[in-house]
């Protein structure tokens, strides 16, 4: 596996499905500050998983205008009765068709397993990666260091959310 | 990677001496199953290590999937401004198989609490901004899913059984150099 994107660089635009019928392109987001969550399936039996803990920090997110995305190779049905059942107020993005091609354009695809791997991406308004995080896979890694980065990130002019 | 930002306050419910050689800080939900089986095992901790140990607990409500958590924290926040925390803590854990407003209430009245004060209490939110700080706080500190632990400020990845939790103590106990004079923070 290769190394995941870094600060600085262009962010690949994508265009997946988010529910059955509803597709998402990156570039509708531009102007926007973006988190992107790749993880490696919907359905983790604990508790407190890391989508779970993300929809709940989700105003601390918003608040620093900050929109966030989940990305698996889960198909739009299955993310969609993964999204219901937890109540997630967040967009869970398809990767699909071909499968793991967003991930693998971010050099988050984990081959071996054909899954995502757990790495964070926080995107800036002009779409660059400005801060990105990769977790062994095992290990949840909580909202601490999106958060971090986002506050050393400039203060938004406009209060929009 | 994460560390514990807020040490052990005086806002805090607390076992143990506040200068003791290790502290150990747990997030917890009420309504999670996998507390709910490491409350014995804190107990036993406790019970081996004694004044050897400060222990902290703070609330961290998945309130999505365990819409009955932030109630029960509330809950206990209300026993704890009577002086019962630690009382409403272990029934509330130890009724986790059957937790219901209905249980929170019964529990309350079995430690003489005054129902239709807590009904209040709930009602009104009194105790719902120092469970949602110790969430947030939580947050901040790099807590990933319950019960998540903090052995001297360290997370602990993995199991969270008495004999991990001990022996996470003691490794954390054996790096204190002897010669370092302890100041109590709180």
């Amino acid at each position: 596996m290769g190394e995941i994107l870094q600060p600085g660089a262009k962010a690949p635009d994508f265009t997946a499905p988010v529910t059955p019928d509803q597709k998402l392109s990156l570039n509708d987001l531009k102007g926007r500050r973006v988190i992107l969550a790749f993880y490696p399936a919907d359905w983790s039996p604990v508790c407190g998983d890391q989508m779970s803990l993300y929809n709940m920090v989700l105003p601390e997110f918003r608040k620093h205008g900050a929109e966030l995305l989940g990305i698996s190779v889960d198909g739009a049905w299955c993310h969609q009765a993964y999204a219901r059942a937890n109540q997630f107020h967040f967009p869970l993005i398809a990767d699909f068709h071909p499968k793991g091609e967003i991930a693998k354009s971010y050099g988050a695809y984990r081959d071996s397993e054909g899954v995502a791997e757990r790495a964070l991406f926080i995107l800036d308004e002009t779409g660059h990666v400005i801060w990105s995080y990769l977790s062994p896979m095992a290990v949840n890694p909580g909202a601490d260091g999106i958060l971090d980065a986002l506050e050393r990130m400039p203060r938004l002019e406009t209060t929009d959310v | 990677m994460s560390e514990l930002r807020f040490p052990i306050n005086e806002y805090d419910h607390v076992i143990g001496p506040s200068d003791a050689p290790v502290t150990l800080v747990e997030y917890g939900d009420y309504q999670c199953p996998h507390c709910q089986a490491a409350w014995p095992e804190v107990e036993l901790v406790l019970r081996h290590f004694g004044r050897g140990l400060c222990y902290a607990y703070r609330h961290f409500p998945i309130s999505t999937v365990h819409p009955l958590a932030k109630p029960a924290a509330e809950a206990a926040e209300f026993a704890g401004a009577h002086g019962l925390f630690w009382e409403m803590h272990s029934a509330i854990y130890a009724n986790g198989h059957q937790l219901s407003a209905t249980t929170l209430f019964a529990l309350a009245a079995q430690l003489g609490l005054d129902a239709a004060e807590l009904r209040n209490a709930l009602e009104q939110g009194t105790y719902a901004a120092k469970v949602e700080a110790d969430f947030l706080g939580g947050i901040r500190s790099g807590v990933n899913g319950t019960p998540c632990f903090f052995v001297n400020g360290e997370r602990l990845d993995g199991a969270y059984d008495a004999m991990a939790l001990s022996s996470a103590i003691e490794t954390a106990a054996n790096d204190v150099p002897s010669n370092v004079v302890r100041i109590p923070v709180a």
